[in-house]
């Protein structure tokens, strides 16, 4: 039962404190889940945001989805945090649609956006050097062909814009042949 | 004006045919609640969207939920972030019981241990992005090297990190109020 509040308590956190949509809610959910509870390993993490990915909706009900059902090994873990991610979004925004106007004009608004978007990138960029870790890239860092794949899909995403979804089956049906 | 059955019907459709997150399901409720059922007009959904884009929370539920509670209040609220969390939901615990089964599958294995260096590029590409629309300049960017290497390196929680941000910003708009600059 303890755990089940927990879960909430923490989802409940991440709808609150998640500025920035989904992608900026995925450090604040490893750090929850991973490196503060444990509730889910780095590797069960990464293949969850790869999961997401390819799944239809958005990204941070996915993930409160899948990681309430892998802490828990129940649905009602889903349950619980999917519904606590999404209740702070309902606080807010019924009070926020009452002066929509002068929420979107206020210059206090402004100015705690201005501290939080560059805060925002560095929180994304922590979780990616977090992400570089030994369950991704092998034993001492070693293993080449995850850098390999790691340097090909940031090139061809940025530049050549190929779409993330196609990128992951691609590499998939890689890892199948190289592995 | 919309029913409640409507509101649910044309969420769970767009909650069901977007892949990508909050982002990619933007347009289609423009195109939905905008330019096909004319519910809203095109300068509040607007103003919606900055809104959902500035409050904290999922940007799609945000958006759901201001447009159901104009619409039909608070219940049309609940039905339409229902609607637009129930495919996702159901898909992805399909997925999880599933993959949760079959961790082990020697194919599955070999898959993920090529996708997950993949998405760390994935996870790291946005960054740059976002650093060109927040427009980051040298007098802001410490914010985000500070930010990522206390997380990274010294553990402190996101959390505490948006917490500071977001009150420093108020506190430096309100020094930079209270003393205009001399002209």
């Amino acid at each position: 039962m303890y755990l089940y509040w927990q879960l909430f308590y923490t989802y409940f956190k991440i709808g609150l404190f998640g500025f920035g949509g989904g992608a900026a809610m995925l450090p604040l959910i490893q750090f929850e889940l991973v490196e503060h509870f444990g509730w889910i390993t780095a590797t069960e993490f990464t293949n969850m945001v790869a999961v997401s990915q390819m799944t239809p909706g958005p990204i941070g009900i996915n993930c409160a989805t899948y990681a309430g059902y892998l802490a828990t090994g129940s649905i009602w873990g889903s349950v619980i945090a999917t519904f606590a991610i999404i209740l702070p979004s309902f606080i807010i925004m019924l009070l926020v649609a009452k002066i929509l106007q002068k929420f979107k004009n206020n210059r206090y608004v402004e100015g705690a956006l201005s501290g939080l978007r560059p805060a925002v990138i560095g929180l994304i960029a922590a979780a990616a050097l977090l992400l570089i870790n030994t369950d991704n890239f092998g034993d001492n860092y070693a293993d080449y062909k995850s850098w390999i794949i790691f340097a090909l899909t940031f090139v061809l995403i940025k530049w050549l814009k190929i779409h993330p979804i196609v990128m992951i089956l691609i590499v998939a049906i890689v890892g199948l042949v190289i592995y | 004006m919309a029913t409640l059955w409507q509101l649910f019907g044309t969420f769970t459709k767009i909650g069901a045919f977007t892949i990508g997150g909050g982002y990619a399901m933007l347009p289609l409720i423009e195109r939905e609640v905008v330019d096909n059922r004319k519910w809203i007009g095109k300068d509040d959904f607007l103003d919606m969207v900055v809104v959902s884009q500035t409050a904290p929370g999922l940007l799609a539920m945000n958006i759901s939920i201001l447009v159901g509670n104009k619409l039909r209040g608070k219940t049309g609220a609940v039905v339409s972030a229902f609607g637009s969390a129930l495919p996702s939901f159901v898909v992805i615990l399909i997925v999880a019981v599933f993959l949760n089964e079959y961790q082990n599958n020697p194919w599955l294995v070999k898959m993920f241990r090529a996708v997950r260096p993949a998405v760390v590029a994935l996870i790291a590409v946005p960054i740059f992005n976002m650093a060109r629309t927040a427009k980051l300049n040298c007098y802001t960017v410490w914010i985000s090297v500070v930010s990522a290497l206390l997380i990274w390196r010294l553990s402190v929680s996101p959390v505490l990190i948006i917490l500071v941000a977001g009150v420093g910003g108020v506190l430096y708009r309100i020094l930079k109020d209270a003393k205009p600059k001399k002209s």
